[in-house]
This record gives structure tokens, C-alpha cells and sequence, in this order.
């Protein structure tokens, strides 16, 4: 029986060398820290031009965060490879084949890629933050202030899990293309949408990336948003449990199915 | 030791793998034959416990594949040679499963030493050839040191000095007491390389043997005879003689007949006790190949057609005959028409027709020199360029 540590150690090595690793981490980090200052920054330039009431909700962690809707898209494209090129490749028979222990296997690998997205979420959630409030100067706000460092560590939190839950769904495709073709479209058009649609928004809100999302707010009705039924920690809750599922699901087949 | 027990694998209604059992024994190379599509690869992987069997089970000196202790290190397969990740190193592809199984990242650079990967190993394998990615595979293979090793179609895309690399790394690692399961569906492979056959065909046990057993029960020697073309009545009266006196007689494309059962003097003295010359009485064996192909007909699941061909050839002459068969009654039904090739010498090679001069075409077909002038009279001598230029439009 192959060992855990062995595990991790091999998919650790496989992680670390395919240049895709570090593109998409890189990627994501990029696009959610430049996009969240620079949201920032037209927001603290045309801040006079906002409505009294979006005044009023101003969410300068939240804002800071803008570019995660972005960001998220390269974190999904890094969990469906890290699972989907096993199979793409045919590389999933020579891995089984070593180890045979396919919960092992999977959740090994898993861990190792779901702790270096959580990693990077985190890193790029915390540069993000104060890179963004020092474009809004004034208008921004302190780590030390309240539910600031909640927010901040959640959005590291749902970055990697965003990563995690793609994994989850690229275990139970079975296919990189297929996984990437219904979850961008899904986390980039769908979700947003519908959680715009005045009838599915109840159904929407229930959705992994917009229940997460509500762990980066301060202000829970922060810039027109709705009142979720659910707090910050509720949020990420039902985002945890969309992750499970996939993780399960994507085990169960990977159990059932032939290699 | 390999030993499968009844394995049964069906993909819905299709029945990949039917009933099989068999062992495959350490110290010797197995051959594992079997057409296109027969279940050798769905039967490798059900040993590594990639696939699910419907019925039956295999086992590994005992264990099931999943339940083996450390498998990596007893058992190594080269299943597929492009299952590597394109953007990762050889190098790093190996470390990935050396880590696995606890083996020191040296055994890796030795690894890649003996396959011949050393000077590519840091370049990412999406760039290997075919036979690259080949010798990557029996390197993850050989990884481990492992008792049992499984290589599925190992030659293929490899050149032949890779070829004959593989073939003398099979012996040695069966030499070495080691359990060598080889799949191939080049009966002259096998021949050159296995110890044991093992041949299926859709998914069913055909044939467990011995190589030497099999050549012997399958290659069958056969004379060739050759009476004057212009005599067909000779043909008829040999043909009689042959088969009274116990002969069997096919029919060739090209006129010949092909005796078996008769030695070559016996068969020269039936021609001479019926008054018939002959052109051609040469003694000829049948190729193991041919005779895996006897064996695995009607099991090919995938056949190109030969319709275009069966229009041209000429109805053998011994159909007429009523008995084309031959004398034997427990003589199997085959078709009496036998292949052309492996049975059938090429008549010698008629003299070229010599290139016939065309100064005219000479210009349009070769426009580099467009302006040269086509001389009426051109010494002999320039004919073989005026050939090249001729054949170009071809």
C-alpha cells in the first residue's frame, strides 16, 4: 500500500512540474489583485457620483475583492487541470496503477493542490486588500477594524475553494474540456445572471460562488445587494458543502468507474 | 506469477474479454497475441485493477492487484505510452512514481540511463516521439525493480535497434527469474522473443503453448509443384495420383499446387509414374505468422476488405474438380484459394523496358530547365536523365 506522505510527495512533484500550475496561480493572483485596485481606484475617483445610498453601504473591503468574479475563472481553470490532465493524458491508468488505492490517490491529490490554492487565495486575498485600500485612501479601511480580517481571510478561503470544488466536478467529467465548458460559463455568466433575475435569485443565492462570496462583505447590504438569508459564515457553509459534494461525487465515480 | 480464473469482462452487450484463464509463469517471456480489438489491453488493465472484471478474477503471485502491498515495487506495466502529462519532464514523470513507491530519486537518473533517455530527461515529453514515449514507459516499468512486469505493445514506434533492445531486455528480465507478460499483435514478434504463447481472439483462450509447440502443431511443410503451363489434362492426372496416395492438394494463384502429406520424392515419383513433367517441386514452410492468422480467423474484429482484389484474381482451376480438398477426411475446411503471399515466388524480375525517348515531354516536365533546347538527335548517353525528367509527373 502505497504510504500517504508518498502520495502527497509524488503529487506534489506533479503539481510543481507542469508550467500550468504556475500560470493559472499566477494568473489568478494577477487578475484579482489588479482589478480589485483598479475598481478601487475609479471608485475613490467617482466616489462623488454614486447614489446616497450606495454612499451609505460603501464596502471598501468588499470593493477590494472585485476582482475575484475575474480571479476565480484562473482558480477554476487550475483544479480542473490539476485532475482533468490525468485523464486527457492517459497519465490517470499509469497513477493507478502505482496506487491502487484510489481514495488515496484522489485525496491526496486533492489536498496538495487545495492547500496551494488556499495558499495563494490567501496571498492574493491579502494583497488585494491592501493594495485596494490604498487606492481609496481615505475612503478605505483597516484590517483591525470589524468583521475586515473575517472578510479578508474568507476571501482567501473562497478562492481555494472555488479551486477545490473544480477539482471535485473534474473527477466526476472525467474530462478537462468538458469540466472547463460548463464551469466558466456557469461561475462567469450563469451565476451572475441568475442571481440578477428577481425569480431565481432565491435559487441563486444558494449557489456555490454566490453563497461563498458573502464571506468578503463587511456590509451585508453593501452596494445594492440583496440581504442573504444566510450570514457571512453561513455562506461559506453552503459553499463548503457544494465542495463535498463534488469531492464525494467526483470519488464515487472515480471508485465505480474503470480507469 | 499471473494467474487469471474465468475473467469475463463485457462493456454492455459486448463481451470484451470472455471466460479466460490462464497463468502466466516467471522465468519466461508470455507472448499475449491477439488481433485488434481481441481484449489484450482490457485484460491488462483488469490485472492492474484498472478495470473491473464482470466475472472471474486475476491475481498476483496470490493478491489482487489492489490488495498488493506496495504494488510498484512488484509489479511494473507499460500500459500506454503516451499517459504522460506533455508539460512534465521525463525526468520529473518518473520522480512523480519513484516517490510513490519509496524509491530514491537516483534510481530514476539510472532508470533513464538504461532505456537511453539521460540527454532528454529535463525536456518536457509532449516533444518525445513515439518511441520515445516508449522507452519512457519501460523506464516507469523497470522503475521499481519489479517480479512481474506488464508491457503492452512494447515495440511499437520504436526502430529497430530499439526493437532489438526491447527484445534482449525481455530475455534478460525473464532470465532473471522474473514474471514477463509482453502483448503484441506481431506473431513474428513473439516468435523472435516469447518463450510462451498465450493467443486470444474476441476475448476468448485460443491457444496456451509453448512456442516450439505451437510452431510444431501450427507450421505445416508443404511442396510446391509446378507442372507446363500448356497441359491442364497433366494438371488433372497429377492432381489424382496426388490425392490416391494420401496427398492433400491446394490449389495456388498462379497454377502451382501446393501438396501436403507427400515427401518430395514420393511426390516426384507419382509425376513420373503418370507421365507428367514438372516445372517446380521445392520444399517451402509455412510462416508462424500464417499459421496465427489461420488460427485468429473469423476472430478479427476489424478486417480491411480485399473486394477489389477478388475480382481480379483467376477462380482456381481445382474447383472444377469437385474434390478440392485432398484425399483427408479430418482435413479442416479452408478455402482452397490460399493467399498469395508467404506461398508464392515472384517470377523473376522481367529486364526494365528501356526508357523511350520523349524530347518532346522533356521541357514541360522538368521547368527548371525550361529553356534548354530538345536536340533531335541526342547522343544515347543523356537517356537515363531524360528517364528522371519522364517520371517526374508521376
Amino acid at each position: 500500500m502505497a504510504s500517504v506522505p508518498a502520495v502527497l510527495a509524488s503529487e506534489w512533484t506533479k503539481i510543481r512540474s507542469v508550467s500550468s500550475t504556475t500560470w493559472t496561480l499566477i494568473s489568478a493572483f494577477a487578475v484579482t489583485v489588479v482589478m480589485g485596485a483598479a475598481l478601487s481606484a475609479l471608485l475613490n475617483a467617482t466616489f462623488d457620483d454614486l447614489s446616497e445610498a450606495e454612499q451609505a453601504t460603501f464596502d471598501p473591503t468588499f470593493v477590494s475583492f472585485s476582482g475575484t468574479i475575474l480571479g476565480q475563472l484562473a482558480m477554476v481553470v487550475f483544479g480542473v487541470l490539476v485532475v482533468g490532465t490525468e485523464y486527457s493524458s492517459g497519465m490517470i491508468r499509469t497513477s493507478l496503477a502505482a496506487v491502487p488505492q484510489r481514495a488515496t490517490f484522489l485525496f491526496s491529490k486533492i489536498t496538495v493542490a487545495g492547500v496551494l490554492a488556499l495558499l495563494v487565495g490567501l496571498l492574493t486575498s491579502f494583497v488585494s486588500f491592501f493594495l485596494s485600500q490604498a487606492m481609496l485612501g481615505d475612503r478605505g479601511t483597516d484590517i483591525g477594524a470589524d468583521n475586515v480580517l473575517r472578510a479578508v481571510v474568507g476571501g482567501g478561503l473562497y478562492m481555494g475553494l472555488i479551486a477545490i470544488f473544480s477539482m471535485g466536478v473534474a473527477a466526476m467529467l472525467r474530462s478537462s474540456m468538458l469540466s472547463l465548458g460548463i464551469l466558466m460559463p456557469f461561475f462567469f455568466l450563469v451565476s451572475q445572471i441568475l442571481s440578477a433575475v428577481p425569480g431565481a435569485k432565491d435559487v441563486a443565492q444558494y449557489f456555490p460562488d454566490q453563497a461563498g462570496s458573502k464571506i468578503m462583505q463587511v456590509v451585508p447590504d453593501a452596494l445594492n445587494s440583496e440581504p442573504a438569508p444566510y450570514g457571512p459564515w453561513g455562506g461559506l457553509g453552503i459553499m463548503v458543502l457544494w465542495v463535498l459534494a463534488a469531492v464525494l461525487g467526483g470519488f464515487l465515480v472515480l471508485k465505480r468507474r474503470d480507469a | 506469477m499471473i494467474e487469471a480464473v474465468g475473467l469475463t469482462k463485457r462493456y454492455g452487450a459486448k463481451t470484451a474479454v470472455d471466460d479466460l484463464s490462464f497463468q502466466v509463469r516467471p522465468g519466461a517471456v508470455t507472448g499475449f497475441l491477439g488481433p485488434n480489438g481481441s481484449g489484450k489491453s482490457t485484460t491488462m488493465r483488469m490485472i492492474l485493477g484498472l478495470d473491473r472484471p464482470t466475472a472471474g478474477h486475476v491475481t498476483i503471485g496470490g493478491h489482487p492487484y489492489r490488495s498488493l502491498p506496495n504494488a510498484p515495487r512488484q509489479v511494473g506495466a507499460l500500459l500506454d505510452a503516451k499517459g504522460v502529462h506533455g508539460g512534465r519532464s521525463a525526468r520529473n514523470h518518473l520522480l512523480s512514481l519513484a516517490q510513490l513507491a519509496g524509491i530514491p530519486a537516483a534510481r530514476v537518473d539510472e532508470v533513464l540511463g538504461v532505456v537511453g533517455l539521460q540527454d532528454v530527461a529535463r525536456r518536457r515529453s509532449s516533444g518525445f516521439s513515439l518511441g520515445m514515449g516508449q522507452r519512457l514507459g519501460i523506464a516507469a516499468a523497470l522503475l521499481g525493480d519489479p517480479q512481474v512486469l506488464l508491457f503492452d505493445e512494447p515495440v511499437n514506434g520504436l526502430d529497430p535497434e530499439g526493437i532489438h533492445w526491447v527484445r534482449n531486455l525481455m530475455k534478460m528480465l525473464a532470465a532473471e527469474g522474473r514474471t514477463v507478460f509482453v502483448s503484441s499483435h506481431l506473431m513474428s514478434e513473439m516468435a523472435l522473443t516469447a518463450d510462451h504463447l498465450i493467443v486470444i481472439g474476441r476475448g476468448r483462450l485460443l491457444s496456451d503453448m509453448s512456442v516450439t509447440d505451437f510452431i510444431s502443431a501450427n507450421s505445416a511443410d508443404f511442396a510446391r509443384v509446378r507442372v507446363p503451363e500448356d497441359g491442364p489434362e497433366d494438371r488433372q492426372k497429377l492432381t489424382a495420383a496426388l490425392i490416391e496416395a494420401g496427398g492433400r492438394v491446394l490449389s495456388e494463384p498462379g497454377g502451382a499446387l501446393r501438396v501436403t502429406g507427400l515427401p518430395l520424392p514420393r511426390i516426384s515419383d507419382l509425376a513420373h509414374g503418370c507421365d507428367v513433367r514438372l516445372w517446380e517441386l521445392s520444399p517451402h514452410q509455412a510462416s508462424l505468422e500464417e499459421a496465427y492468422m489461420r488460427l485468429t480467423q473469423g476472430l478479427v474484429d476489424y478486417r480491411s476488405s480485399d473486394d477489389a482484389k477478388a475480382g481480379l484474381v483467376e477462380p482456381p482451376p481445382l474447383d472444377a474438380y469437385g474434390n478440392p480438398l485432398g484425399g483427408h477426411a479430418d482435413a479442416p475446411a479452408e478455402p482452397v484459394e490460399v493467399p498469395q503471399e508467404g506461398w508464392y515466388a515472384p517470377p523473376p524480375p522481367a529486364p526494365r523496358p528501356a526508357p523511350a525517348p520523349a524530347p518532346a515531354s522533356s521541357p514541360v516536365a522538368e521547368p527548371s530547365r525550361p529553356t534548354e533546347p530538345a536536340p533531335a538527335a541526342e547522343p544515347s548517353s543523356a537517356a537515363p536523365a531524360k528517364e528522371q525528367t519522364s517520371k517526374d509527373p508521376r
